[in-house]
This record gives C-alpha cells, structure tokens and sequence, in this order.
C-alpha cells in the first residue's frame, strides 16, 4: 500500500518530458513452475524490449533493473551465542516482511544505477529492502539484518547480480535467475525497471507462480489438510515395510 | 539421483538417503536397537530441518521395529500387560512432549535443548554399556561364569499397588513401567528415537525383568509409541515427510537384516562393546558441536 501510495506520488511529481515517455514489455521464460519429484531448481530467463517514443533509439546504454521476488512471511532471526561454554540462542529479532526469494539483476553497479530514493521506494537492491525489523536498537537490528542477509545470500534464496542484464542494440534486454531447489512455493513477480539518471522512468512487471504438482502437490495437500489420515497412512505404510521385510526373511 | 521431498521442501540425492536407512537398520539388527538415534542427527546434518527430520525418523522406527516386535511376539517374548503399561505411560509422555516441543520452539532453545540430551543420555548409556560389556569380556577370557545381573530397586519396591507381571518375573507396582513409559514416549517426540536405548537397560537394571521378555516387550512399546507420535506430528506440525519415511525405510528394511546376519557371527558382550562405542561416539561428536563456535550464527524460523 506504502509502496503504491509512493508510487503514484513519484508519477505526479516527475515533469511530463517533452517526448511521450519509453514503455517496457517483457516475458519470462516459464510463468509457471512446477516442483514435481525430479526438481533439482530452475532458471528463469527474463527478456523483452524497450519501446521508444517514436521509435528513436538513443545512442546510451540503457538502464535496467530487474527484480524477482516470492511471498514475504515474518520470520524471527535466532543468534547464537557462548553460555556456559556452550552455544545457545541468546538473541532474535522478528522481521515482519521477509522475501522468502528476492534476486535482482543491474546493467550496472546499482550504487551508480539508481539514486537512494528510489532504490528504498522499489527496493532495487539488498541493501534497500524492507524487512520491517519490530526491534529498537538500531545497532542491534543492523547485525541482524547483515546476518540474514548473508544466511540467505548463501542459501541461493537472495542474490545480487550487478551489471548481468545483457542489452543488445540499446534495445532487447535479457537475463537469467537461478531458483534453488528450497525455493518457497507461492505468487511471484517479476519487475523491470527502465532507469535513467538515478530514476524509474518505466516499470512492468509479470506474474510467476512457483508451485507443487502431481504427487508432490497431493502429498503436500494431504499432510495440510488431513493430518490424522496423512498420519495414519505413514504408520500403515511403516508397519507394511516393516511386516513385508519380515515376512521375505522367514521365507528365505 | 534427485527426488524432492514434498514436506521438507528441498531436493536430496535419493541413494544417500536410502544409505542412512540402511546404514542405521544395519546398526539396528545387528544390535536390537531402533537407531533412531543416529537416523535424526545423520539427517539434521544433511540439511533437513530438524523438526521434519525428527517426525519422519519416528515414522521409520515403526518399520524398523515391527517386524522385530512380531518375531518376538511369535516366540513368546513379548509380556502384554507390561507392554500395555509402557504403551499407555508412553502416550502420556508423547502428549506431554508434544506440548514441551513446541514451548521450546517458540523459545528458540529446541535444538540445543535435542542436543545437550542426546549429550547426556547417550554419554552416560554408552559408559555404563561399555563398562558392563569390557567386564564381561574379561571375565569370559578368565573362564568365569557370567555374573547374573538383577537389580531390586528401593525406589521402585516402594511403590503402592504393586501386580504381578507373571512373563517378566515381576511382583511390582505398575506406576514404575508407566513412569518409564512416559519417559521415553517424551523423548520420542522431542528427538525422533524410540528410545530403545534406554528402554532396554532400565527394564533390565532398574525394574529388574526377566531378560527373555526385555527385548520383545521394548519393541512391543516402540512400535505402537512412535505410531501414535507419527500421527501427533501429522495432526500438530504437518512435519512427517512420507517421501522421506519411505526413503528410509526402502534402506533401512535390508540393512536391518543384513545386520542380523552379521549379528549371528559375534559374541553379544562383544556386540554391546560395538554399540557401545557408537553411542559413545555420537555423544562425544554432540558435545564437540555444542562446544566450537557453530560455522552459522544465525537461524531463521519462520511462524
């Protein structure tokens, strides 16, 4: 809601240019990802154009920021520390808004691409997103949030790509995102920016959904919806391995 | 080589998986336990959040012990009344755990609370197995007789309403299996074992059974103790991966009688130096990992 209100406040304060302003259209590769058994992760492939006014083609490089990013769930950030000569969670801090994934691409350093302003209101970068931290101490939360920010860099679930959007002609733009296999399921987006001087001038985005299928998604559904049955059927399903193996043997 | 696991939501190399099943029931019919002990660390460590390692780890010690449970049970070695006493203390306790668990969650302190009783449970079940089966070995080598082992414990002795168990030998009140039951049926819950480990020494040492009804009646109550904590798990933290269960169990079937196999060419006092050298083993390794600065200091728990 911020983040449209803002929005809508940046579209009435930039002055209308002289030449009508450039328009993005994209596509992505997969709209749909389907986790079945053999998901080892994906790779999306992000591409489109830039639409001149008047079909005039600058002679810069354009700008670009593309931004993929899944659901957001509160987490709490557990930090370990030595007790006693042993190492216990001491420390937590709650983030209310967590992108479970947020990989974003630049065609240049984003410190060089956008001004700080708009890099907070779209949050291009990892530096600008909002986490929504519920602690006080800023210190405190600015640890935390280097901790969490590192964990999930690591984890492949957040990422960074500077300068990897590739343009050909001023024109066509494309790039790749790798999903890791512990990808959250859920509505995801993809969001291109066309940037100038530090500024959003134009922005699409395109929905992705990344989901369960055949058995997986039926396991899934039965163990959320019908715990007692998916329970019972796992001890069937132990007792049957169970009693078969023994039975083989006493044959043998 | 890659299945994804539809509960614990990440990618695993099958064949690994399938190698701790076997792996573990190896260990498991080679000395009577259910290995529930090795199976949640083993895949804690390979990555599978704790809580769905230690739902599903209990979904694979039912497997594991039935067809042991049902051997016995052909054989005469399985005392119902006393089994029916440590089945019911052991839903108590799964009860009590269940909600203990989820309290410690919300804490944060689950893992180490696991981990530092993992610590001291197996570290001091190892030392007592060890001792008990070196003694053993020594008085063998002299030619001795095996010293018979029986215990009457002044606590249990006190104990009001005392019934006769007529297939364990036993002229004792009920409360004590049930305390014993519930016992293990929490530590069921909490840490995915069937707790044989330390079922099995505490119906020898502290009640005092009769050994030809010990085993049978242990895995009598860890067959019908990790059921009913297998369909607590479902009904309460939807953590019990089926894909994963049977993963194990496809592993942990042939392993289990392999290991019985190799079990039947060596001496007993010698197979409990073995398996205690391993719970050994998996203690010293937990406390080192409670000890040295842990390679993340950070964890995340999403709800």
């Amino acid at each position: 809601m911020r983040r449209a209100l803002l929005a809508a406040g940046i579209a009435l304060a930039t002055p209308a240019a002289a030449a009508p302003p450039a328009r993005l259209i994209a596509d992505i590769s997969q709209n749909r990802i389907d986790i079945v058994y053999s998901f080892k992760g994906a790779e999306l492939l992000v591409f489109g154009a830039i639409q001149y006014p008047r079909g005039q083609v600058p002679d810069e490089r354009p700008d670009l920021a593309i931004v993929v990013r899944g659901p957001a769930e509160p987490i709490t950030l557990r930090k370990k520390a030595r007790v006693a000569g042993i190492w216990i969670n001491t420390d937590s801090v709650r983030f209310e808004t967590a992108p479970g994934f947020y990989a974003v691409a630049t065609s240049a350093p984003i410190k060089r691409l956008v001004d700080e302003r708009n890099a907070a209101i779209w949050e291009i970068g990892l530096d600008y997103l909002q986490l929504s931290p519920t602690a006080s101490d800023g210190a405190q939360v600015a640890a935390f949030t280097r901790g969490l920010v590192d964990l999930r860099r690591r984890a492949g679930l957040w990422s960074e790509q500077e300068g990897r959007i590739g343009i050909t002609q001023n024109i066509l733009y494309q790039t790749r995102i790798s999903i890791p296999s512990a990808v959250p399921v859920g509505a995801y987006t993809a969001e291109i920016y066309l940037i100038r001087r530090g500024r959003i001038i134009a922005r699409t985005s395109t929905p992705i959904t990344i989901g369960k299928s055949g058995f997986e998604r039926w396991v899934y559904v039965a163990a959320q919806t019908n715990g007692l049955l998916y329970g019972l059927a796992a001890v069937a399903l132990a007792l049957l391995a169970g009693w078969g193996a023994g039975l083989v043997v006493r044959r043998t | 080589m890659t299945l994804y696991l539809p509960i614990a939501e990440l990618s695993v190399n099958w064949l690994i998986i399938v190698g701790f099943g076997g792996l573990v029931g190896f260990l498991s019919g080679m000395f009577g336990v259910g290995g529930g002990f090795l199976t949640t660390p083993l895949l804690i460590f390979y990555g599978i959040p704790p809580a769905v390692a230690v739902a599903s780890s209990a979904t694979q010690i039912t497997g594991a012990s039935v067809s042991g449970a049902l051997a016995y049970w052909r054989r005469g070695g399985v005392d119902l009344k006393m089994g029916g006493v440590l089945v019911a203390g052991g839903l108590i306790g799964a009860g009590a755990g269940s909600v203990v668990f989820r309290w410690l969650q919300e804490l944060g302190q689950i893992d180490v609370t696991i981990n530092l009783v993992y610590v001291v449970l197996l570290g001091t079940v190892g030392a007592l197995m060890l001792r008990e089966s070196v003694r053993t070995l020594r008085r063998t080598a002299r030619g001795a007789p095996p010293k018979r082992l029986h215990a009457h414990n002044p606590f249990v002795a006190a104990l009001p309403w005392r019934t006769r168990f007529y297939k364990s030998g036993l002229y004792i009140s009920p409360l004590a299996p049930l305390l014993l039951g519930a016992v293990v049926g929490m530590l069921t819950v909490i840490m995915g074992v069937g707790g044989g480990f330390i079922l099995v020494p505490a119906m020898i040492y502290l009640l005092g059974m009769s050994a030809n009804a010990v085993v049978g009646t242990s895995l009598f109550q860890i067959v019908f103790v990790t059921a009913a904590t297998t369909v607590l798990h479902s009904v309460e933290s939807q953590a019990v991966d089926i894909v994963l269960a049977g993963l194990l169990l496809a592993g942990g079937v042939v392993g289990a009688q392999l290991g019985v196999r190799a079990a039947q060419r060596l001496a007993p006092a010698k197979l409990r130096l073995g398996l205690a050298l391993i719970v050994l083993g998996v203690a010293v390794r937990l406390a080192v990992g409670l000890a040295l600065t842990p390679a993340e200091l950070f964890s995340v728990f999403t709800a």
